[in-house]
């Protein structure tokens, strides 16, 4: 942490050394975006990404005189579910209420929130970090509706010469996720965001894309000197559109805040917005400038009893979160925790390995590859292997061939490599190109033997005791059979012979 | 044609026997409006070739089958200017909405087109429905059929003259605070404000969310169940629409007032009631202790609280309702190059002084720091308001009381909105408690109507219908024609 402080005031061009030990006090407020296919209160597309403007909307999303809305029962779901996820309480009642203020992408010059009976309370997150465990309380989940978007002819909407308004995300399905202020350093908020949208993922609720916000947060962040209880004056920060930016903007903050008292300055409450490009943030608007959202209770929409069979429901159908999976994973497969947390990272890639084990290929195996070449061609190719050419049909197969020694790993991985895409059977395309292993003694034996009067030096060095001088020996047996040697039978053949 | 029937149920029962076409009808209601509107002004806008398209449909399926035809099938109808239909302009009697055409019709109108009406055209009323003389109208005060110097009470005032001028049978109005009730009190009409729930708003412009609700108005007790009928029950598209089966109006609507127990409210006899409303209602109830129902004097001893909680919740939901208005989307726009001057001009311009009185008064009981010392407070009382009418529902099975505390006024009369406010005493309870009320009309005092309000527990809309209905037979006052307007026509 104190590194951090000095990286951050340094670019600030602060002296670096603060002379009260502060710390720093962090909460998050995360928006995320329903995987709902109907809009939160009307039945248009939740999709608007790939929407030509202002097609996705109807008389209700762009808040016509007279239209009502009315609540998206998967999106109540989704939330319960989210809740659930996170250790949330859910009361019996709840009810939606109006936040009152004037923006243009806001249609009905409100928004349909919820105020003071949220969906669910008092959960909480916790991971591991540094070998540390970290509890982060959740305030409460709830749910609302999103705004349009508008474009700029200029930087923003006071100085544009010209706006334009897409209300295609108007009435999408939003979930607010407040954090409580228990995080005390960037790297522990840029930990509970990267744990908490994976579990959202997890669980089908958000598609995590933060670049183009489906997945968005605002910080609270405030200093106080290390070992007292009393909260410091509150920065809200927005504009952070990855867990980059959510780091460096919070590692900016706790050093800006700092060098301020320590110039013997004084903290205000305001909210500040990070501008990527100068790595920093700038002040917005004061406490003063705060807007009267004059709250009451929607009263265009009955209050909303959930009822404990409805919650019960959705808790049976809750997945396995990502911890719990790999925990039991180390446990059942005997996979290490590395392997493990590779493989629960997505709930798809979890589920693949799943079947892939499931269909016979052994779990030490199936995690080597599917956490190693497999993920990297997957990456590489922005492609999962479920998707990809060779599918878990063909690494199935493939892996078979080498777990029966019939292929040996560098023939497999070349195969997976040409394969990935392309697709095609590994068994039948071992037996027509004949890669099969060689691992005929005799075969093998006159090879070696070429091998080492071809390497005078390396079998030199090696006799004088350089183990790896042995591998350029092998690497000519391995040229000379196309890969296709059995690397451990040469290996022995060739200390059988030199120690000989 | 001089001959056809005048109420609802005679029009339905002519079209079926075919001494009457729905072109007929409609033309015959054309008639009216251009003999009478010119002074009465209930319409701000005709659905012309619409209409014309919608009879010639009707005469269509009347002439195919009259059994099965729809059971408005042919029949003119208006609605009031807050209901939408599309592409007809829509304006809510507010010049901010001025040529305003909604891609979409409100359920309740749509119902009543399903049924086979013919909407003949959409009718003058309060700006947003704000008002209770209809002089808040951005295009023109309506005038009262009795006297046209007078008001026809509000805000559905082109509604209940349109009725009461025998223009259409049937009209739409809608009542957040008595503006169904009140206006068919002083145009001696029935009106109907069914429970919360039971009718959907959707597609009606937004005055106050928690109190609005679509009703009929007709010339009898029939008429309105019928329409009544027609347009309730439950809609996906809104929200708080009840999902309770409807019970048929019509089918017990003729079993009287026998054995029934009427409560009389004494605080809805008090100060600032007309002597001779007072004593038409008076009267109105010997009639029903006459047929056999039994009175009780009973007690709501909050409803001196009720108005000062309607005009807190009210301009309240308002305020926010009509924050959509920005002169960017639909409507008026008063182009001033920036956006924040043309958002002011055109809200200035487009909005009259009513309700921008109640938008400013709502916005202040929901300000930060003065919440709990209006909204939340009225909350409470609305509340309590709701319990004391469920006490008194287990005494009694309705409440009978006057609906409006005078006649119909002078227009001009009440230009400080606190007396106007004043009007509303006895029917805004309801409305907060989301109770069936019907205002059928129960005697003339100095030639001007007064009517008696009929009111029953949550659901019971059939009973309160079978009440007023009981007493509406009994009596002619829904007999008589208002002889102002056919004298100023001629």
């Amino acid at each position: 942490m104190t590194g951090t402080l000095r990286d951050a005031s340094a670019a600030q061009g602060g002296s670096g050394e603060s002379a009260v030990d502060h710390e720093a006090v962090i909460g998050l407020e995360v928006h995320a975006q329903l995987l709902t296919r109907s809009k939160m209160f009307c039945g248009c597309p939740a999709t608007y990404v790939e929407a030509e403007p202002n097609d996705n909307t109807c008389p209700v999303c762009l808040g016509m005189p007279g239209t009502l809305p009315v609540i998206n029962r998967r999106a109540v779901e989704y939330t319960v579910r989210t809740a659930l996820a996170l250790n949330c309480v859910i009361p019996d009642f709840t009810k939606f209420d109006r936040k009152n203020y004037f923006y243009p992408d806001l249609p009905k010059g409100y928004q349909i929130s919820k105020y003071d009976l949220p969906l669910s309370v008092d959960g909480h997150l916790e991971f591991d970090l540094d070998g540390r465990r970290v509890r982060c309380g959740i305030t409460r989940v709830h749910l609302e509706e999103d705004t349009g978007t508008l474009h700029h002819a200029g930087d923003v909407l006071q100085s544009a010469t010209s706006s334009l308004v897409d209300y295609n995300r108007s009435g999408v399905p939003l979930m607010e996720i407040v954090g409580e202020p228990d995080l005390r350093s960037a790297a522990e908020a840029k930990e509970y965001l990267e744990r908490l949208r994976q579990i959202l993922m997890y669980i089908g609720v958000n598609d995590g894309n933060l670049e183009q916000g489906s997945f968005r947060c605002d910080a609270n962040v405030s200093i106080r000197p290390r070992g007292t209880e009393t909260l410091g004056v509150k920065v809200e920060i927005k504009n952070m559109n990855s867990f980059r930016a959510v780091q460096r903007a919070v590692e900016y903050e706790i050093a800006r805040q700092i060098a301020v008292l320590d110039g013997g300055g004084s903290l205000h409450q305001e909210t500040r917005g990070w501008v990527e490009a100068r790595g920093a943030t700038i002040s917005q608007r004061s406490k003063e400038q705060a807007h009267d959202y004059r709250y009451f209770p929607e009263p265009d929409l009955a209050p909303l009893v959930l009822g404990a069979e409805f919650v019960e429901e959705v808790r049976r159908a809750l997945p396995e979160l990502p911890e719990a999976r790999a925990a039991r994973l180390i446990e059942q497969h005997g996979i290490t925790e590395g392997e493990a947390v590779l493989l629960t990272a997505t709930r798809e890639q979890a589920d693949s390995y799943e079947r892939i084990v499931g269909r016979g290929v052994s779990a030490g195996v199936a995690a080597r590859w599917l956490g190693n070449d497999v993920l990297r061609l997957a990456n590489a190719d922005h492609l999962p292997l479920w998707e990809s050419g060779l599918g878990e049909d063909g690494l199935v197969a493939l892996l078979g061939l080498v777990e029966a020694g019939t292929v040996n790993s560098t023939t497999a991985k070349a195969l997976l490599e040409e394969l990935y895409l392309a697709g095609g059977d590994p068994v039948a395309i071992v037996r027509d190109r004949g890669l099969g292993q060689v691992s005929d003694t005799d075969a093998l034996g006159a090879l070696v033997d070429a091998a080492i009067t071809a390497n005078p030096k390396a079998v030199a060095d090696f006799q004088a005791g350089k183990e790896t001088a042995l591998q350029p020996v092998v690497g000519h047996v391995m040229k000379a059979t196309r890969g296709r040697a059995d690397a451990r039978l040469v290996n022995r053949l060739l200390r059988e012979r030199l120690s000989g | 044609m001089s001959a056809a029937p005048e109420t609802l149920a005679g029009c339905v029962a002519a079209l079926r026997a075919g001494t009457v076409s729905a072109a007929e009808l409609l033309e015959r209601s054309r008639a009216r409006i251009a003999a009478l509107d010119p002074q009465v002004n209930a319409f701000l806008g005709r659905t012309g070739e619409l209409a014309d398209r919608a009879a010639a449909a009707a005469d269509r399926l009347l002439a195919e089958d009259p059994a099965s035809a729809p059971p408005l099938c042919g029949v003119p109808v208006a609605l009031k200017d807050v209901l939408c239909l599309e592409g007809a302009e829509t304006t809510a009697g507010s010049r901010i909405l001025g040529g305003f055409r909604p891609p979409y019709t409100a359920t309740a109108v749509q119902r009543l087109l399903d049924a086979g009406a013919v909407v003949v055209g959409k009718t003058n009323c309060d700006e947003f429905a704000m008002g209770s003389s209809n002089e808040n109208s951005a295009y023109g005060p309506v005038r009262n059929p009795w006297d046209l110097g007078r008001v026809p009470g509000g805000s559905s005032g082109g509604s209940a003259a349109a009725v009461a001028a025998r223009m259409v049978p049937l009209s739409l109005g809608t009542d957040t605070g008595g503006s169904i009730r009140q206006p068919a009190a002083l145009c001696g009409v029935v009106g109907f404000k069914p429970t919360y729930g039971r009718v959907s708003r959707y597609g009606l412009i937004a005055f106050a969310s928690s109190l609005d609700q679509v009703g009929p108005l007709a010339l009898t007790v029939e008429d309105a169940a019928l329409g009544y009928l027609l347009i309730a029950g439950h809609d996906p598209a809104d929200g708080t629409s009840s999902r309770s089966a409807v019970e048929d109006p019509l089918t017990g609507l003729g079993e009287g007032v026998e054995g029934l127990r009427l409560g009389v409210p004494r605080e809805y006899f008090g100060v600032g009631l007309d002597p001779g409303v007072r004593a038409a209602v008076e009267r109105a109830l010997e009639v029903l202790r006459g047929l056999g129902a039994t009175l009780e004097e009973v007690s709501l001893p909050s409803t001196d609280a009720a108005l000062s909680t309607y005009y807190i919740i009210a301009p309240a939901e308002a305020s926010s309702n009509l924050a959509r208005y920005d002169g960017i989307r639909f409507g008026l726009r008063e182009d001033r190059g920036s956006l924040l001057q043309t958002y002011l001009s055109t809200r200035d311009a487009g909005f009259g002084p009513e309700v921008k009185r109640r938008i400013m008064l709502g916005t202040y009981a929901l300000s930060s720091g003065y919440y709990d010392a209006y909204y939340r407070k009225a909350q409470k009382v609305r509340t309590l308001i709701s319990e004391e009418f469920s006490h008194v529902f287990e005494r009694v099975d309705a409440i009978v009381c006057p609906t409006s505390p005078v006649t119909a006024f002078p227009l001009g009369t009440h230009s400080d909105p606190l007396s106007m406010y004043l009007l509303d005493v006895l029917t805004v309870p309801v409305n907060l408690a989301g109770l069936p009320g019907v205002s059928v009309p129960c005697g003339m005092v100095g030639g001007l109507p007064a009517g008696l309000q009929v009111v029953a527990p949550r659901f019971m809309d059939a009973r309160a219908l079978r009440i007023a209905h009981a007493y509406e037979q009994a009596t002619e006052w829904h007999t008589l024609q208002p002889g102002g307007v056919e004298a100023a026509a001629t």
